[in-house]
């Protein structure tokens, strides 16, 4: 057959004067809206949470949440003052005296019953997640409620097996721990720091983030249910000072904080020359790094799982991407496509990808970081798609042509915005990605196996994803190195945090 | 495999880049979770409809059942509004009883294998011959198999070749080219396959996933795997070339995820019959199910909706 072959009709090259090809994402066929419509059974107010019951604030202060999608009023929270949190702590110091008596298989019955309950009510608290935090329905559905599930699953199944967490060592409470959790995953990160605790026998004194306390006073629902001894788990609820009184009471053994670097240090130095145990999850600006032998769509799929999953309010988002000089131009040019297809809008849709930004306060930090790297003379790319009229939206943003002395490079944005670096070789890319104050995770996207070896141990990160991101189990520890903080959760490494070896 | 194969392959690779298998099974799987309601759940149904090639591949077809396919292809079902078919996809001996029961003057297009299908394996001058044979009976579209041991062998010119024959002989009908994605066992090479066919065929023809014979056929993985390699040719080339996903959409539900996927992907220019097509038989009721579903709020019995022909 060898004549078909010069008569084979190749397509035209496209010749200069035509127009680029172009895929046209238009509303041809546009997707109704499909809102979850479970009700979130909130109640018109919640009160702190201590030894058991609910209780009324002290200073019989409240202050609004808002639904951040669409400005409304959701409920009102009890503000703890420090005789709330007083009271928080002596609840806990007498539940610890029934809770670590506990024979620890009973302890893990307890557990099973919270896994179990937050299942059967999982499509309330999703819808309660999303309406509190402004994250996609989609998200809370299909991960920040189970995984928090399998959090307490997981947990439950140690609470007997403490003999072995340790090997040659025997393991006992702590006592009383204090805990702040952070916005971004209110449920989620509540399953994080009360898992491993309870499981040891620990009882806590718990601080819910303020924009986000509706899932963790209805968490509260649930440990009523599973019918917990008084005082074991307490959630107070408010501002900073809150938070602070929580973090620096004298009843406290041990704290965990996951938030901000700049929160953690004030914890920190507060918490100087006190005996305390500390664990601190902080902040996080993760390289991202694509190398040319890459599969190219799936790493764009990886770069976008990475910087827009939950609005870019992810302490371990990929927010540096980091591309290979050779496939640089194609990255970029193909995560621009994907971009133009991502959903932005109600929380609430089943179909939306991005939703609403947490609060007015973090969009304003958003605006301002992405002002500034408009200003430093890096590109931005933003996709035109329509935004809600009322709420607080941020279109996703990618900014190329970033070099490291940008802030936008260097600090931490917390939102839906990806900054686009270049690198020629492997020792480059290792030098960029570790030039950061902090070192929590980081992706690598390439075929060969003994790159990513390579790259897993040069990394200072606490987590090197390779050919995937934001993967997360319960048996798996996370945690940073430098200012990203110290500690592990999760896997048998979080559950040693929360114990005294004997 | 020889490790001259191993060598094409990888050359070939190279040049278009790989598939992530996870990855991509990933993002299929996001697809499956959009929630499709109301007016554009009617639009995706009956957009669905209009891309269904109405199929019978079987031993035992006969030119009744061929008539009543093609009546069913004109026809779907009375009061739903829902549009005609694109076409009817026969043997290339059925092709002129499907002539005579659609007539001349129709927009249902005849669609015939050829090629030797399913398996490819005759001469390439009888393959030849029976593809002019259906377009001289008055198909309109050849459905062609690659030669898939040619292709897994790493001779690409040879499997190249042979579809730029296919493509000459078929003069104006529309070619699809079947990759048989089941016999080529990894996305890399369901990619290359893909590349090499697009490579050699016209603006508007067809690269299709599968034959239906084979136990497994048209998934959301393959059709992504294909896709994607149609939008890169495309943004590389300016040339578009259409996609066909065949055998195992059974269910109107799939089928939107398939347009799902299409409409994320290659957007709004392939929603349309002419660059998107569903080879399936018993697709087409399980629409019409549903559109009558969305009309009336109530699911009817399966035996309400006429067969296209019988043992479907």
């Amino acid at each position: 057959m060898p004549a078909l072959t010069s008569e084979k009709k190749r397509p035209v090259p496209r010749s200069a004067g035509r127009p680029l090809p172009e895929l046209i994402f238009g509303d041809l066929w546009e997707y109704d809206p499909a809102p979850e419509t479970a009700d979130p059974k909130l109640k018109p107010r919640y009160d702190l949470f201590i030894g058991g019951k609910f209780v009324a604030p002290s200073s019989g202060k409240y202050f609004d949440s808002i639904n951040p999608a669409n400005e409304t009023k959701l409920t009102e929270i009890a503000q703890a003052n420090a005789a709330d949190v007083d009271a928080a702590y002596s609840a806990a110091q007498k539940g610890f005296a029934v809770w670590s008596k506990l024979p620890a298989k009973e302890r893990a019955k307890y557990i099973y019953r919270l896994a179990r309950l937050l299942q059967d009510r999982a499509r309330e608290f999703a819808v309660a997640e999303t309406m509190d935090g402004g994250k996609p329905i989609k998200e809370s559905r299909d991960f920040d409620v189970p995984m928090a599930a399998a959090h307490f699953f997981y947990h439950a199944g140690w609470a007997d097996k403490l003999e072995y967490v340790a090997p040659g060592r025997k393991v006992a409470p702590l006592g009383v721990v204090g805990q702040v959790i952070p916005w971004n995953f209110p449920l989620l990160m509540l399953a994080w720091k009360l898992a491993p605790a309870l499981a040891m026998g620990n009882t806590i004194v718990i601080k819910p983030a303020e924009t986000t306390s509706v899932t963790a006073l209805k968490f509260a629902e649930i440990i009523q249910d599973a019918g917990f001894p008084p005082g074991v788990v307490n959630i107070v609820t408010g501002f900073g000072e809150t938070g602070a009184a929580v973090m620096n009471h004298p009843t406290a053994v041990k704290v965990a904080f996951t938030g901000s670097t700049e929160v953690g240090k004030i914890i920190m130095r507060s918490l100087a020359g006190t005996d305390k145990k500390m664990t601190m999850e902080l902040g996080g600006k993760a390289a991202h790094i694509v190398f040319d032998d890459a599969p190219l769509d799936q790493a764009v799929e990886g770069i976008v799982n990475g910087i827009f999953f939950n609005q870019g309010h992810v302490c371990c988002a990929g927010s540096r991407l980091l591309v290979h000089e050779p496939v640089a131009n194609a990255v970029l040019a193909k995560l621009k496509t994907r971009i133009r297809t991502l959903r932005v809008g109600d929380p609430l849709d089943k179909n939306t990808d991005i939703g609403a930004i947490n609060s007015k306060e973090q969009l304003t930090r958003i605006e301002k970081l992405v002002a500034a790297g408009v200003k430093e003379g890096a590109d931005m790319f933003q996709p035109a798609c329509k935004l809600p009229t009322k709420g607080y939206y941020f279109r996703p943003t990618v900014f190329s042509g970033v070099s490291m002395s940008h802030r936008i490079a260097r600090e931490e944005i917390f939102g839906p915005v990806l900054s686009v670096l270049t690198f020629r070789t492997l020792d480059e890319a290792v030098e960029k990605a570790n030039n950061t104050a902090y070192g929590l995770s980081a992706g690598v996207w390439t075929d060969k196996g003994s790159r990513i070896l390579k790259m897993s141990t040069e990394l200072k990160a606490g987590v090197v994803w390779a050919n995937t991101y934001n993967k997360f189990d319960p048996t798996s520890p996370f945690g940073g190195y430098k200012e990203s903080g110290f500690g592990r959760e999760g896997g048998r490494q979080g559950l040693l945090d929360y114990c005294k070896l004997i | 495999m020889s490790s001259g194969s191993t060598t094409a392959f990888r050359h070939l690779l190279n040049e278009i880049g790989s598939v992530d298998q996870v990855g991509i099974e990933e993002r299929v799987a996001k697809y499956t979770t959009r929630s499709i309601k109301k007016a554009s759940k009617v639009q995706g149904l009956k957009l669905a409809a209009s891309m269904v090639d109405l199929t019978t591949l079987e031993g035992k077809d006969t030119p009744g059942k061929v008539a009543s396919l093609c009546q069913k292809a004109l026809a779907p079902h009375d009061g739903l509004d829902c549009p005609q078919v694109a076409a009817v996809c026969v043997y290339p001996s059925m092709v002129k009883h499907a002539r005579r029961a659609l007539g001349e003057d129709t927009a249902v297009r005849i669609a015939s294998v050829a090629t030797a299908f399913p398996s490819g394996q005759a001469p390439l001058r009888t393959r030849l011959a029976e593809v002019k044979a259906a377009v001289a009976d008055g198909a309109d579209e050849i459905d062609m198999v690659i030669n898939r041991g040619a292709f897994l062998a790493g001779e690409f010119q040879e499997m190249q070749d042979e579809i730029a024959a296919v493509v000459q002989a078929c003069g104006e009908a529309t070619l699809k080219v079947i990759l048989e994605v089941s016999e080529l066992e990894t996305y890399d090479k369901i990619r290359a396959a893909s590349f090499l066919a697009m490579r050699v065929i016209r603006p508007g023809d067809f690269i299709k996933t599968s034959t239906g014979k084979t136990s497994l056929n048209a998934t959301l993985g393959n059709n992504q795997v294909m896709i994607e390699a149609i939008r890169d040719f495309y943004l590389e080339t300016g040339t578009p070339i259409a996609m066909k996903p065949a055998g195992g959409i059974r269910t109107a539900k799939q089928a939107l995820q398939f347009l799902i996927a299409v409409k994320e992907t290659l957007g709004d220019a392939w929603l349309n019959n002419t660059r998107y097509r569903f080879g399936a038989s018993s697709l087409l009721n399980d629409l019409l199910r549903q559109l009558e579903k969305e009309k009336t709020g109530a699911y009817q019995a399966p035996y309400y909706f006429s067969e296209a022909a019988e043992s479907y």
